[in-house]
Parts: structure tokens; sequence; C-alpha cells
């Protein structure tokens, strides 16, 4: 296995793919040199799961993070941000678990969130994890990928209503 | 690199002038995009940042999407490229009509046309192309460094296990 020992001596990264799969889905791919117990470990243990889930170039600190991970249980991680004025709160429920193998969860601060499917499937030792984020419609993913389609117009008739407030201060003044 | 995403946009707040203001928002960790508001600013300084933001992003594409057939008509050519026969049919519209949609669109670089023999093709153009591409491509960073942390954390338990394996054989 002259790949293998290629990339123990190189500690190279592995390569993350995204793709909008369908009008609704998002699929995040990523191979893991390692079994699936040891992934989905660091994924399920909040002591593990903080020291990766927030990394440094994101500018961003986790304050909070509880993951109770069975079927029916739920989480919440709360961020703060140089940006943000007031901690982001996300927070969601388990809606399968099967260790080593498959997590779905929902993603609840918006009425528009996607849920998530995260599936671990291990091979000579590698893992590949496959990440789905399904959205309830084709307007919800196209509003979080921001100024697509129906996120427009509305943005736009309150452009318009901008500027006739504006126009209305005008003539006032 | 840019994490979380972080975009500026308007929105609507109650009452006369300040129910303005831009906001940002940031990219959900989870991948919905969660909204954090700015700390206060005067009406003033919103307003400006308003018209430069206006000024700066809208110009083109405004007067493109102001119309709700040339929304319509985008919304048709993100599930396929069409003709502006197929299109003027569809929007119930006449071909010249249709014509003038979608001549405001591709000066917006929102549609792009080519003529293949009688028929001339109308698909996404390339900055609404771009837009989503880009999109897709700033969130595969962040999760590219987000897996990458990851993987230093599954080495380290990966390294953990060998030692206390070695261990328990001693």
């Amino acid at each position: 296995m002259v790949a293998r020992r290629e990339s123990e001596s190189a500690p190279k990264r592995n390569r993350t793919t995204s793709e909008r799969k369908s009008a609704r889905e998002l699929v995040i791919t990523r191979t893991f040199d390692a079994p699936a117990r040891l992934v989905f470990e660091a994924w399920t243990t909040p002591e593990l799961f903080k020291q990766w889930w927030v990394p440094k170039s994101s500018g961003a600190t986790l304050l909070f993070c509880e993951q109770d991970v069975r079927v029916g249980g739920s989480y919440r991680l709360e961020l703060a941000h140089p940006k943000a004025a007031t901690p982001m709160a996300f927070f969601g429920r388990y809606l399968e678990v099967v260790p080593k193998a498959r997590l779905v969860w929902t993603n609840e601060e918006s009425d528009v969130g996607a849920v998530t499917t995260v599936t671990f499937e291990e091979k000579d030792g590698k893992t590949l994890l496959v990440m789905r984020e399904l959205y309830p419609s084709k307007q919800a993913l196209d509003i979080a990928i921001e100024g697509m389609d129906e996120a427009m117009p509305e943005t736009f008739e309150q452009l318009d209503e901008f500027l006739v407030a504006r126009g209305a201060g005008d003539e006032r003044a | 690199m840019s994490l979380p995403t972080i975009r500026r946009r308007i929105t609507a707040r109650r009452g006369g002038y300040s129910r303005f203001e831009v906001i940002e928002t940031l990219a959900n960790p989870y991948g919905v995009l969660g909204t954090i508001p700015l700390p206060a600013v005067t009406a003033h300084v919103t307003l400006n940042q308003m018209a430069q933001y206006a000024q700066a992003h809208f110009d083109a594409s405004f007067a493109a999407l102001s119309d709700p057939v040339r929304r319509g008509v985008l919304e048709r050519l993100m599930r396929a490229d069409a003709s502006v026969t197929a299109l003027a049919e569809r929007f119930h519209m006449t071909l010249t009509g249709m014509r003038k949609h979608i001549g405001v669109l591709e000066q917006a670089e929102l549609v792009t046309t080519e003529k293949v023999g009688r028929v001339r093709s109308c698909k996404l153009g390339p900055r609404r192309l771009e837009e989503e591409a880009a999109w897709i491509e700033n969130y595969r960073q962040l999760w590219a460094a987000r897996f990458d942390a990851l993987d230093t954390v599954v080495e380290e338990l990966k390294r953990k296990e060998k030692r206390d394996g070695r261990k328990k054989r001693e």
C-alpha cells in the first residue's frame, strides 16, 4: 500500500466536496483515515465536538454546547462572533441515531431549517462521511443561498419601500 | 478564509426611517443562515449605508428583478434552459414582449441567449450561476476547515487508542 505510506509521511488533508444535489439538497463529503467509530465518537462527545466544530479561522467562539445524542434528544449550541451583538443559538433534535453509522437531526432555529443526515461508511479502515442537508423546499435552500430567487423579490420590495420613504423624507426637508 | 460567511442584507423595521437597517447574516454552522442584528446605528448612517449598498450592488439587477415576469423567467431557467417562444407561451405574452424582458435580463447578466438554428435559447447568465457557485464554494470551505479540525481530533483518538492498546498487552 504505497499510497497509504505516502499519506502517512506527508499528512495531507483529504478533500472536502460540496454540491447542490437537487433543488432542495446540499451534499458534503469527506474521507477520514480512521475507523467510523472514532469519527462518530468525535462527533457525539461534547468535549471532543467542542474541539473541532468552530475552527479558529472562523473568528467565532463556542460558548455553550450540549448534545443529548439519542433519538428525540436535543442539542444546543451558542456561538459568539465579533460581528454579532449577541450570541447566536443553534438547536434542534436528533431524529435518528445509529452508533458508528448514522445521525439525523433537525435545525430548528429557523422556520425553514434543513434536516441534516450524516452517514459514516467504513471501508478498509477509512471512513467516508456524507452529510446531506435537505431543505423543506427549493425556496428555503434558495434563501439560504442568499440573493437567489424568492429571496430577491422580497429584498427588492424592501428597497422599494426604502426609496419611497426616502423620497417622502426629501419632500419634507 | 471567510468563515462564517458574512453577507450584508437589507431588512425592514417598523416605523418611518428607522424601519430600515443593514444587518449581517452569518452562516449557521449547521448550514442554515442565522441572522444577527448589528449594534444600533443612527438612522442617518443606516440610510447612507443603504444608499451605497443599493448603488453598488443593485443598479443593474434592480430593474431586472423588479418585474414579476422576469423573476418568473429566472425561476423557470433555474430548472432548465428554454426558448424565447416557450417562455412567451408559458407567461402568456407576445414574442416581442418576452424579447424585451429577456433583453433586460441579459443586460443585467442574469440571462444569456444563444441562437441555435431558428430558435433562440435562454439560460441563466454568468452572474446568477457564479453567485450560486461562489456560495457553494464558500460553504465547502467552511466545512473543509471544520473537517480538518475534526481530522486532528480523530488522529489524536487513534493515537490514544494505540497507546492504550499497547498498555493492555504489556
